[in-house]
């Protein structure tokens, strides 16, 4: 599990990266009422605004940590948007992204740097 | 933080596990651990305790009642000489543009009357106060605190200490002895739910507060919950909804200013801006302050622009206030729209994040009230 400055994780999966927030994220924001996923197919850069979530406060982005195509959204949490508070690190990621070059994954943190930035 | 004022309630708020932010130049619990939708929803449901000793308590005296509201009905196109001993009642200052400088509370408590004002405003309100008014005696109160308790249990979980509010009526004030502390207590809020609002000395409001809290029907309630349960009664919140250039007309608080003070009546006018909002009263305003529910769940936030349709190259009005109501389970905002685009039922656009989305103008409240009348 590879962590990025903006409070996302990222975890392969076969040769796909899932990416979520963190708990420490999640809890930041406050209640998420509202989610706004990609289209399955859409080709990002990094740093592109992909999802926006909408907490009880403010609005905020998630940028796409890597280039690559969106596969796959977990479109549940349109309808269930608090699942992103009850479980940021499980149910409730948000997207997978095949990546066109995975070592862009280097230039992001391990959990102990991570969990050094936020403490 | 430095600089921000602290109220009174300061040191049980972090002591509860408040995440305070900076509001009004004090620091403030915006909310505890369960979070803003808990928190909302535990108000409505059964009883929320807020700190809102930001506000401003002000005390008029003068020579006698109706000498003080006499004063203060230059200021306010309000009927304030005809309010009965232990009432209270809405109220605004406005300018000599019609428009508004702040809303405020002013309750008769039989020899003065007592303004409570808002937070931002009120070194302003006391300002235009000391600058118009001639022979009343114009204290600012700053040795007490203000605490808020709303919700269907309010009644209930006050009771136990002070068995007199049971017999008040929405916008009765009295002065009860509580834990034998002199309490002024009015049955109002800023929720759309049954509930008192209780002014405390200083020394005495922690007690207060935690004897309330001692009750599991009653939690504490940050200034996020409070800023969706009073979006959802359909509130203004003053610089927002509301400002110096909107008029109370346009605001949809024409319901405040009594017929005695409208034209025809005994004491109609002489208050800034009478002659914008007299003509209004009785023609009609050009826009008017609406309910938005959103299609979808994407909030449309204060700001958002509003438009007619989808080519229109210029809004016709923008959202105020925007939120998702947790009671209502939707997003809900206010804002302003002219007057034949502001009937219930009109669909119209407002564009957020690039995109113009349908929203429909709502009848306000969103949630209805529930005050003991």
């Amino acid at each position: 599990m590879k962590y990025t400055e903006e409070h996302e994780w990222l975890r392969a999966e076969d040769d796909l990266i899932v990416v979520g927030i963190t708990e420490h994220a999640a809890e930041q924001l406050g209640d998420i009422v509202f989610v706004e996923l990609p289209e399955v197919g859409t080709t990002v850069s990094k740093d592109d605004e992909c999802v926006v979530i909408e907490s009880v406060k403010a609005a905020s982005d998630i940028l796409a940590p890597l280039d690559g195509e969106i596969v796959e959204v977990n479109a549940a949490l349109v309808d269930n948007p608090g699942a992103v508070n009850d479980d940021p690190l499980g149910d409730a990621w948000f997207f997978k992204i095949k990546p066109d070059d995975l070592s862009q994954m280097d230039d992001y943190l391990s959990e102990a740097q991570y969990k050094d930035m936020i403490a | 933080m430095t600089g921000l004022l602290k109220t009174p309630l300061h040191g049980l708020h972090l002591e509860l596990g408040a995440r305070m932010v900076a509001f009004a130049g004090y620091d403030m619990p915006v909310q505890y651990a369960p979070g803003v939708m808990k928190e909302h929803i535990h108000c409505r449901d059964a009883a929320g305790l807020f700190d809102v000793s930001h506000m401003g308590q002000v005390i008029l005296r003068g020579d006698n009642y109706p000498a003080i509201a006499h004063a203060l009905e230059a200021l306010i196109p309000v009927n304030i000489a005809d309010l009965a001993p232990g009432r209270q009642r809405y109220g605004f200052f406005t300018n000599d543009a019609g428009g508004i400088l702040d809303d405020l509370m002013l309750a008769n408590r039989g020899d003065h009357l007592f303004l409570v004002v808002n937070a931002a405003c009120k070194q302003a309100d006391l300002a235009h106060l000391r600058a118009h008014l001639s022979g009343i005696e114009i204290t600012e109160v700053t040795d007490r605190a203000l605490v808020a308790l709303q919700g269907p249990q309010a009644e209930a979980a006050l009771a136990r200490l002070a068995p007199a509010v049971a017999q008040m009526r929405f916008m009765d004030v009295l002065t009860l002895d509580i834990l034998g502390a002199d309490c002024w207590v009015s049955r109002s809020g800023y929720t759309g739910e049954d509930g008192f609002e209780i002014s405390v000395p200083a020394d005495r409001a922690e007690a207060l507060v935690r004897a309330l809290l001692v009750d599991e029907r009653v939690l504490p309630i940050g200034l996020g919950a409070r800023d969706s349960l009073r979006l959802e009664a359909g509130l203004c919140l003053y610089g927002h909804d509301m400002d110096a250039e909107v008029s109370p007309v346009e605001a949809g608080l024409a319901w405040a200013i009594q017929k005695v003070r409208r034209s025809g009546g005994d004491r109609a006018g002489g208050f800034p801006g009478a002659g914008r909002i007299l003509s209004e009263l009785d023609a009609g305003a050009s826009r008017l302050r609406v309910g938005l529910l959103p299609e979808g769940r994407a909030p449309m936030r204060e700001g958002t622009p509003l438009f007619a349709d989808a080519e229109a190259a210029e809004p016709i009005g923008a959202v105020t206030s925007g939120a998702f109501g947790p009671t209502l389970g939707a997003p809900m905002s206010m804002g302003y729209l002219p007057v034949d685009l502001a009937t219930p039922g009109t669909e119209i656009l407002g564009e957020v994040r690039g995109k113009r989305l349908p929203a429909r103008v709502a009848t306000l409240p969103f949630v209805p009230a529930r005050f003991k009348r």
